[in-house]
């Protein structure tokens, strides 16, 4: 029993890690939840890896990373939709676009700038274990705005998931919930990329929503179950990096990815049994 | 009869590309009317500028005295192409109730009449025992009939279908027609887009369509075996009460198309 509490209990940054952790989960369940649903993946996956140039270069003039991510997010959106208005590629192509185009970028600018090899580590695989009560502030802010914006807009969300046709027709300015929506998952991958780290913040994103989706016959516990997920794979993989000195980050995701495939498979023993 | 529908030498289509042109309409309260044609005629892309999803590319067009687009409460849209994610976790009856959401404020509780209205829809579609199965668990036919119900719940002034009986069985068309028979005589209008000319003929109305309006009017002045054959490329001819295929168009190599 000490071994599952006594890490958290005994050691500061081990309970602020947890703390930020379920911060994100919540964060990422919310917004996950209508990643799966309205089939945003490839758009949330690139926006994790688009930040890139935006934090490097804010780190090399001294400013916040998150200002810079910020910015990098919003070019990635405001990107993604001026190369599918102005041509006729569909939007996964547009993405896929831009999504090499400012990876390659943010590589360039680290290769170049031989300060930033320290932090390019920090960049993608994020400082889980390194958190401050100020970043626990922020995502604590950032998980709020989130909430609040997502319970607004929760109607027309999922209308747009529903049938986006007919949403319009009701009178629902689609466009705009679509852009708000791409904005939450922009803020959510901006806020959690200092913790889970930019490659893995999208693992977070996907995994336990996606587990949601398996279990639930509604949106709002689909996105219970998310947080649900997103909060035990915190703790265990927290446990598994102080015991095992595995990545903190990675030991994170891999657990949230490990529930998913273990409910998938139960779910199929399941079903079979059932018959 | 005031309009519901009012349009005077309207073009359809997308990006200021013309799809459909000449369009002239006066849809009036418990009226149908069936746009038939074939594959991009203009069917769906009409129906879509109505709904105020498509901006008019000439010509001007009133919804319920307004823009389309502006009354969007009183207006039900079927439509014909749905993106909806299979891991979308809702039970029919949380489908239907969607229909209702923009008929109360944003954080507003389910009125009873509400309840009443979808309990009445799936009744109505003969899906009330679907009613707590999960959508993505459907047929692609008992799918159409939670959209029909969808429909129903709204309790709208227009009704715009786009392919209503699309993927439904015999019994489904039947209960289709039954529904529309009934929301006619509320007082709604419809109109609906179709290849199938037997659901046509229940309408009052035939606009039949092939990039332009070929002939509009009742079913018996317009279903005529030369507009049939100019609209699809088929001729057609009745016998009995039945439509049967008598002639068909092709494309000759010196690019001389008739029938035979």
């Amino acid at each position: 029993m000490n071994d599952l509490v006594d890490p958290f209990v005994e050691n500061v940054f081990m309970l602020r890690s947890l703390g930020i952790g379920v911060l994100v989960s919540l964060c990422c369940a919310i917004v996950g939840t209508y990643v799966v649903l309205r089939g945003l993946a490839f758009i949330g996956d690139a926006l994790a890896h688009g930040v890139l140039p935006g934090v490097a270069i804010a780190v090399i003039l001294g400013l916040p990373a998150v200002a810079g991510a910020a910015v990098g997010a919003a070019v990635m959106i405001g990107g993604v939709g001026l190369v599918t208005r102005r041509s006729r590629l569909s939007g996964d192509s547009a993405i896929g676009l831009l999504f090499v185009g400012l990876l390659a970028l943010g590589v360039l600018i680290v290769s170049a700038a031989d300060s930033l090899t320290g932090d390019l580590e920090a960049i993608l695989f994020g400082e889980f274990l390194g958190t401050s009560i100020g970043d626990i502030w922020f995502q604590a802010v950032t998980t709020f705005v989130v909430a609040a914006v997502a319970a607004w807009s929760a109607r027309p969300f999922l209308l747009l998931c529903l049938d986006p046709d007919q949403a319009a027709a009701m009178g629902y300015r689609v466009a705009v919930h679509h852009r708000v929506m791409l904005v939450l998952v922009a803020a959510t991958i901006v806020a959690s990329f200092q913790t889970v780290g930019a490659l893995l913040v999208f693992g977070m994103l996907l995994a336990p929503a996606g587990t949601g989706a398996l279990v639930t016959r509604r949106v709002g516990s689909m996105m219970v179950v998310a947080a649900v997920v997103g909060v035990l794979s915190t703790y265990l993989g927290l446990l598994a990096s102080y015991h095992f000195s595995w990545a903190a980050s990675a030991a994170v995701v891999m657990m949230a990815v490990g529930i998913f495939f273990a409910v998938l498979i139960a779910n199929g023993i399941a079903e079979r049994v059932r018959r | 009869m005031s309009a519901v529908v009012s349009a005077r030498r309207l073009t359809v289509g997308y990006d200021g590309r013309a799809v459909l042109g000449g369009i002239d309409a006066h849809v009036t309260p418990g009226a149908a009317v069936a746009l038939v044609g074939s594959n991009g005629s203009g069917k769906s892309t009409l129906l879509k500028t109505v709904a105020g999803l498509v901006e008019p590319v000439d010509g001007v067009i009133e919804v319920l005295g307004a823009l389309p687009g502006r009354c969007g409460r009183d207006v039900a849209y079927l439509s014909q192409h749905r993106t909806t994610a299979l891991a979308l976790p809702l039970r029919v009856i949380d489908v239907v109730r969607t229909a209702r959401f923009d008929q109360r404020g944003r954080f507003a509780r389910r009125t009873d009449e509400d309840d009443r209205l979808v309990a009445g829809a799936l009744e109505r579609l003969e899906i009330a025992d679907l009613a707590e199965r999960s959508y993505a668990s459907l047929s692609g036919g008992q799918r159409q009939r939670v959209h029909l119900a969808q429909i129903v719940a709204r309790r709208a002034a227009l009704l715009l279908l786009d392919e209503p009986t699309a993927s439904l069985d015999a019994p489904g068309r039947a209960i289709y027609l039954e529904v529309l028979r009934d929301e006619l005589r509320r007082g709604a209008a419809v109109i609906t887009a179709t290849h199938d000319l037997g659901e046509a003929t229940e309408c009052d109305r035939i606009m039949l369509l092939a990039r332009r309006v070929v002939a509009d009017g009742p079913p018996a002045d317009v279903l005529t075996p030369d507009n049939l054959l100019e609209t699809f490329g088929l001729g057609l001819t009745k016998v009995g009460d039945r439509l049967v295929v008598t002639e068909h168009l092709h494309d000759h190599r010196d690019g001389d198309a008739h029938p035979h």
